[in-house]
């Protein structure tokens, strides 16, 4: 099993901790092998911005993705930047109010993850409504393990928003599997 | 007060056994496991986490973090500090590195025990800030000018950024002589998983102190105490007055700079004292060698897309195997002239022009074809970008 996850937005916006939270959970807390990497411009916000993870039950040699299993794109910029390399069947996530043009001629799953953040009170949490939507609809992860990195990987005072943001995300994440 | 190294306070800081961290932290995990306790740098991407994980850290196990006016400061900083009995680092990245190469020769000439980490960037100057290149690898060998032996180990993920940063202590205490640790942008900024070794599973080397006479040591010449042409350290501030120069100096550490005589004595121990132990130092990792026509020689982060390219050339019944270098300074002569024996063909990736691919030549004699691969411009090659060199389309 190796399995390419890429995610993408713009600066600012918390790809690179959404990476590093799946990164976590498959390696640490599920014992994969995983490698994360990030690429960004010199901007500390805005510019397109993405990560990546590769979890594998087997060694990772190169350490970038060839072929993503599944796309999570959180701007318009960026997911017309990072699209260019998908297959047929790639999963593709997204949010439709921050990746308008999404019909690509294939099936998109689309999450309002911004939405959701801003009604629990803060955007900057988006990313980690994100990563739960991801985990359902993907399904490699345990959501469990997921909830571990989360919780890990955020500052305590924010630690219950982030758990609101992930469990609303794995919500919305069943959702749209129903509904695709 | 000289510092203590605490394994419980020091396992109380770095946190879980088993995390998933940036290559950059994972030396900053080195080092202090290693026992460091003094860190003197200057932020440069992509080495900057580095310095970011010593400043948070190093103070929390009893250490010090200096941020210098620039590299130069830098390693005069750390030199000091090794010479006060502290095991001392600093990071960088290529334009740091130039910035450290007469200081480099300094800490190689007045014996001085201490860690160079180099997370390596495209060049020259500038260059690429933020991406990955391995094209500084003759410069730990040859940069600073005059006759010396390098040590320098190049790490292909983040376990062995760990894992070498402390090995690099090691070998630099040891030797006396400046160790570097030649990583770069892909692994310094790449996330895995990393355990973090129990003590016992630890080994930690640190410099023979001089415990002799004051009135009788000498301390440049070879151990009064041990079978060895590493002189002991004469710690400051313990009593050995010592004169500590990089002009050419005799036994007792004076100028004696209109010899030929004394020059070559002491020029011909610093570097015997690491060449004579070359079968010692060298540490490479044989893959699929045993049946192999076409090999691999790789180091560092060229290591992880030879490795996926050998896999699939070998589904496709090309038998490759590779070896890998952990430590290329230095050089692993011995072991690559049986290689070229073996095989037909040597193929060398590397994130540059074309460097390491030299001494590969020269350690062959003609013995089988030996192959350039380079890439430049911040990417590790592609895996199917390095099929073609093995016959594969």
């Amino acid at each position: 099993m190796k399995k390419e996850i890429r995610i993408c937005g713009f600066g600012g916006q918390g790809v690179i901790l959404a990476g590093f939270i799946i990164g976590k959970a498959a390696s640490v807390f599920m014992n994969y092998n995983a490698v994360q990497s990030q690429s960004y411009g010199p901007e500390a916000r805005g510019g397109a911005a993405r990560s990546e993870v590769i979890i594998s039950d087997e060694k990772i040699g190169y350490p970038r993705p060839t072929s993503v299993d599944l796309l999570v794109a959180m701007s318009q910029e960026s997911f017309d930047t990072y699209r260019n390399d998908l297959r047929d069947d790639t999963v593709i996530v997204v949010d439709p109010d921050l990746v308008k043009k999404h019909e690509i001629g294939q099936p998109v799953y689309k999450i309002h993850a911004q939405r959701i953040a801003e009604e629990l009170g803060n955007k900057i949490v988006t990313n980690i409504v994100m990563v739960g939507a991801a985990t359902s609809i993907f399904k490699l992860l345990d959501p469990e393990a997921v909830r571990k990195a989360v919780l890990d990987s955020v500052p305590s005072r924010f630690k219950e928003l982030n758990l609101k943001a992930f469990e609303k995300g794995l919500e919305a994440g069943k959702n749209a599997l129903k509904g695709l | 007060m000289r510092y203590k190294r605490d394994p419980k306070k020091i396992r109380e800081v770095l946190g879980d056994k088993v995390q998933f961290v940036l290559g950059d932290m994972a030396c900053v995990y080195g080092g202090i496991l290693a026992g460091c306790s003094f860190f003197g740098g200057y932020p440069i991407t992509p080495a900057s986490e580095i310095a970011e994980g010593m400043a948070r850290l190093l103070p929390r196990v009893g250490g010090t973090y200096i941020q210098m006016e620039d590299e130069i400061g830098s390693i005069a900083a750390v030199i000091g500090a090794s010479w006060g009995g502290a095991k001392a680092m600093t990071a960088t990245s290529g334009p740091g590195f130039s910035l450290m190469m007469e200081n480099y020769g300094f800490a190689v000439m007045t014996e001085t025990p201490c860690v160079i980490v180099n997370i390596q960037r495209t060049g020259p100057s500038t260059g690429q800030p933020t991406l990955g290149a391995q094209g500084d690898m003759m410069q730990a060998r040859w940069g600073t000018h005059g006759d010396f032996e390098a040590i320098a180990l190049a790490p292909s993920n983040v376990q062995e950024c760990l894992d070498f940063t402390i090995e690099a202590f090691n070998l630099s205490e040891k030797y006396r002589n400046p160790v570097c640790v030649m990583a770069d942008g892909e692994i310094g900024h790449l996330r895995e998983r990393i355990t973090i070794p129990d003590e016992k599973d630890l080994k930690i080397i640190n410099r023979v102190e001089a415990t002799i006479d004051k009135e009788k040591f000498i301390p440049f010449g070879v151990s009064q105490t041990r079978k060895s042409k590493v002189p002991d350290f004469p710690v400051f501030g313990t009593g050995y007055h010592t004169y500590v120069t990089g002009l050419t100096h005799n036994e007792k550490g004076f100028p004696a700079t209109d010899k030929q005589k004394d020059h070559e004595k002491l020029v011909k121990r610093i570097t015997s004292k690491i060449s004579d132990d070359i079968d010692k130092i060298v540490k490479v990792e044989e893959t699929h060698l045993d049946d192999a026509d076409i090999a691999f020689v790789t180091y560092g982060a060229s290591a992880r897309p030879a490795e996926t390219a050998m896999e699939l050339a070998r589904k496709k019944g090309v038998k490759v195997g590779m070896l890998r270098l952990k430590i290329v300074w230095p050089f692993p002569e011995k072991v690559i002239y049986k290689l070229g024996k073996k095989v037909d063909k040597i193929i060398v990736p590397e994130m540059n022009l074309g460097q390491i691919v030299h001494p590969v030549k020269e350690a062959v004699s003609g013995n089988c074809e030996v192959v350039s691969a380079p890439k430049i411009g911040g990417e590790m090659h592609l895996p199917h970008e390095l099929l073609p060199y093995l016959g594969v389309k």
